[in-house]
């Protein structure tokens, strides 16, 4: 028995990594100084989706993405890793988009694509933070949703049930849902496997049609015939048959009014000696209020 | 994200000598329609080897590094029989497994990336920067080569295949009483005419990975016989049972690597090619790749200490400022830098040779080769000979020297234990001892040195051209090469095998430093803002090395031989 898994997966700015210009002046994130990579939970789901895989073979992983024609390395870097394809969904009336609108247009993606039974995705991504794109396809498509997963534990094909272990404040949860549904993978999940000497050699010129220039294009075309799979999917706006009025700036209730920087500060400080009493009356008053215990 | 794929490893895959590398062991990319991970072109070649370096760069610096402090406290434990690796050994094993890194070296009908040996040794040294003991169980694939070159077809599709798919080797050559000296190997190996098999019994000790997959065994097939003729080379593998791992040795480094006495109860094995050519020729082909897989090793570990050296000189204040500002310190790092830089040009040279030698070899196993590419085969197979012992013998006393000198930038923080480079220093001490001591690499060398091997190859770099600012140096290293000449004519002069035998270290060493002056010089040539300083440097230390090497060659008569002795 095979699957049909589709990974979401974003390019994002590696937040991580912070230097001081990594904020603009108005106060946005300043995309350009820092590095585009694969979205850090998305990796985590990608590796859940590997392991299905693994499980039942014959099982394909379709790998989703939206944004800039290049964020088509993100759809790399997932088939060095054993994706079998991958989709840009890329276009410039998409741009500006808040969660609604990605949420919209991804699910719109996700009915061409078609043919799924499990839909996984990273909790959240980097940049935005806000934990909503998976929740909101599963809601669009009128699917099961199980968000912070751990680890999926089974999947029983014929009953079409998965149970998956969630990482919940202060322990974990064990749920069973019904197939076909999205799941949302935290950052605790296990790291994603490395890329793959042969597949990096077999996929590294993989492009979607917008990273061509004419000349490589036309070098390209007879190649195609033989090695389809040096083609990524790109779908603009109208593949998926998206309302322009659902996409985009257009569609995105969410206006950002301003963006802090926000310095932390201690508010209030105490000079201890360290002595045994004193450190044993701080372990009970923090016990007490409950930061730690 | 860091790698340990760095610019100085990037140059050294750049060399001119891979267009004639590649076009052997791609042979006009034959394998481009058949398999969807082969090259179009030479460009195409290079850039393939590049972005599989920088996988296993990341993977090193990512996986393998932070795992190393626990896989050298855990180490491995014997347990019923077999081994049990650390616990995180286990995770750099899945990691290197999935990245596909095993089989590197084999040709892709059975499953491997057929690189050549130039971008393996690229591999090698960045794990072993990583984790030296992980490196060893790593880089015991490259057993297989031996398989590959002396197996027959049915051995080659049994156990290739696997190999690339992640399952390890060992070699097990040296019992209690068989170390540097093989030819007293006395592990019995009796053919079961009845199962029609050969059969295994007896002991090996020091085996490393010694619990592994696929076994190559050395043992004494011929009743009666003393000596390396009665040797031949087999195949046991581990599903077959019949060998136990009796104990692991508690050693001073490499912990993560486990070395293993083990026992063979009637082991099912197969033979390996020709009886009797189990050390005399099988033996010393393993062995040469063994001795590259250690000089990069030790180029790793080289490495890996002027990184920690490096680091904390930049971090560490005394005296209100940091410590790299005080020319005590950071005349040390130069120095291990251009040791580093240097020895590194010494590895690659060799591996490129080997390359060369050994795509014609598999040419030939295919067609005949024409006069000149059976001229070109016996050049570089040759040269790869000399390289081998010159390669690792400097490079892992080099590593030795690093590792002690980044303990040294430490000061009293190297002595403890909570810092890496005290790790560095008891894996680097293995590195002149096994696959040969730094004495018998010297023994393998010296013919190559008496018979002008060397110098002819100087002489033939010398024909190069440097750059204005290169010259200077370059003419400074060709004195180096005249120093060389004189020293082994005076030595030859004497007519005294045991002088010879003597001053065979100095000799050694003054070939390796005149050797890797030319090749630093040529280096710094194409690339000065990689290598100026490290040529500056090296020719200073160089020229410091002769003099004090050919004084010490000039004190050495027949009559003092005796003073030397205990």
């Amino acid at each position: 028995m095979s699957l049909k898994i589709v990974v979401l997966a974003k390019q994002v700015p590696d937040t991580r990594n912070v230097g001081p210009d990594a904020m603009t002046p108005e106060g946005t994130v300043n995309r350009a100084a820092l590095p585009a990579v694969f979205n850090p939970e998305d990796l985590n789901a990608l590796e859940q989706a590997l392991r299905l895989k693994e499980q039942f073979p014959g099982s394909t992983i379709s790998v989703l993405t939206m944004g800039l024609p290049k964020s088509a390395e993100v759809i790399r870097e997932a088939l060095y890793r054993g994706a079998d394809q991958g989709y840009v969904v890329t276009d410039r009336p998409l741009g500006g988009a808040d969660t609604l609108a990605t949420s919209y247009t991804l699910s719109q993606a996700i009915k061409k694509i078609g043919d799924y039974d499990i839909i996984l995705g990273g909790r959240q991504a980097i940049d935005g933070d806000t934990a909503q794109v998976g929740p909101q396809i599963a809601e669009k498509l009128g699917l099961t949703q199980v968000t912070y997963a751990e680890e999926i534990l089974s999947l029983d094909p014929e009953k079409k049930k998965i149970v998956v272990k969630r990482h919940i404040d202060g322990g974990v949860e064990t749920v069973e849902a019904p197939l076909p549904l999205v799941v949302t993978v935290n950052g605790s999940a296990a790291p994603c496997r490395p890329r793959n000497a042969k597949r990096l050699m077999k996929y590294k010129n993989a492009t979607i049609a917008a990273e061509r220039t004419p000349e490589q294009a036309e070098a390209l075309a007879p190649v195609l015939e033989k090695k389809p799979y040096l083609n990524i999917t790109q779908w603009g706006a109208a593949d998926i048959d998206a309302d322009p009025a659902q996409i985009g700036k257009a569609g995105s209730p969410t206006n950002v009014k301003a963006v802090q920087n926000i310095v932390f500060k201690a508010k209030e400080s105490r000079t201890m000696t360290g002595s045994d009493d004193e450190i044993d009356t701080l372990i009970q008053e923090l016990l007490n209020e409950k930061i730690i215990g | 994200m860091a790698n340990y794929y760095n610019d100085e490893i990037k140059f050294q895959l750049n060399h001119p000598l891979m267009k004639r590398i590649v076009e052997l062991k791609e042979r006009s990319f034959a394998d481009k329609d058949e398999f969807d991970y082969a090259p179009q072109n030479f460009e195409d070649t290079m850039d393939s080897y590049d972005r599989v370096i920088d996988l296993a760069g990341d993977i090193a610096e990512n996986i393998i590094a932070p795992n190393a402090e626990d896989v050298d406290a855990e180490g491995p434990h014997c347990e019923n029989g077999g081994v049990r690796y650390a616990s995180k050994t286990y995770e750099n094993l899945d990691a290197t497994v999935k990245a596909g890194l095993n089989g590197v070296t084999m040709p892709r009908r059975y499953g491997g990336l057929n690189f050549p040996c130039t971008p393996y040794t690229a591999i090698n040294e960045i794990i072993a920067t990583a984790d030296a003991g992980f490196e060893n169980i790593w880089s015991l694939q490259d057993c297989i080569e031996t398989l590959y070159e002396f197996g027959d077809e049915d051995q080659r599709q049994r156990f290739i295949p696997r190999v690339c798919q992640g399952e390890t080797m060992s070699m097990d050559l040296t019992e209690p009483d068989a170390g540097s000296d093989l030819q007293s190997v006395m592990l019995k190996a009796t053919f079961d005419e009845k199962e029609n098999c050969w059969r295994l019994n007896g002991c090996k000790r020091f085996i490393t990975n010694g619990d592994s997959d696929i076994h190559l065994v050395l043992a004494r097939s011929e009743e009666g016989t003393k000596d390396g003729r009665g040797l031949s080379m087999f195949i046991y593998d581990k599903r077959q049972g019949g060998v136990t791992v009796r104990r692991i040795e508690n050693k001073l480094g490499i912990h993560g690597s486990p070395t293993c006495e083990l026992v063979y109860k009637n082991a099912k094995a197969e033979l390996c090619g020709d009886r009797k050519l189990g050390l005399i020729k099988y033996v010393m082909a393993l062995m040469n790749g063994a001795r590259l897989g250690i000089a990069a090793q030790s180029v790793g570990i080289s490495q890996a200490a002027y990184n920690e050296a490096l680091a904390y000189a930049k971090d560490r204040k005394q005296f209100g400022q940091e410590i790299i500002n005080f020319p005590a310190v950071y005349e040390m790092l130069a120095n291990m830098k251009a040791k580093l830089d240097a020895g590194r040009s010494l590895l690659y040279m060799t591996a490129r040779y080997v390359d060369i030698y050994k795509a014609l070899d598999d040419i030939a196993r295919e067609r005949k080769l024409e006069p000149e590419e059976r001229q070109e085969q016996k050049k570089y197979s040759r040269m790869a000979d000399a390289f081998t012992p010159l390669a690792k013998g400097t490079n892992s006393e080099y590593a030795n020297q690093n590792a002690y000198d980044s303990i040294q930038i430490h000061g009293g923080s190297g002595f403890m234990l909570e810092y890496a480079c005290q790790r560095l220093y008891r894996d680097a001490r293995i590195t002149s001892i096994y696959e040969g001591t730094t004495q018998l690499q010297v023994v393998a060398a010296i013919r190559y040195i008496t018979n002008g091997t060397y110098l002819t190859i100087l002489r033939e770099l010398e024909e190069e051209s440097v750059s204005a600012e290169m010259q200077p140096l370059f003419d400074r290293a060709k004195v180096l090469a005249d120093k060389l000449e004189a020293c082994v004519n005076a030595v030859k002069e004497a007519q005294s095998q045991e002088l010879q035998d003597l001053a065979a270290r100095h000799l050694y060493d003054i070939t390796a430093n005149a050797m890797m002056a030319h090749l630093i010089v040529l280096d710094a040539s194409r690339a000065p803002e990689l290598f100026a300083k490290s040529a500056q440097v090296f020719l200073n230390l160089a020229e410091a090395e002769v003099a004090k090497n050919e004084k010490y060659i000039a004190n050495l008569s027949v009559e003092q031989v005796e003073n030397y002795k205990a």
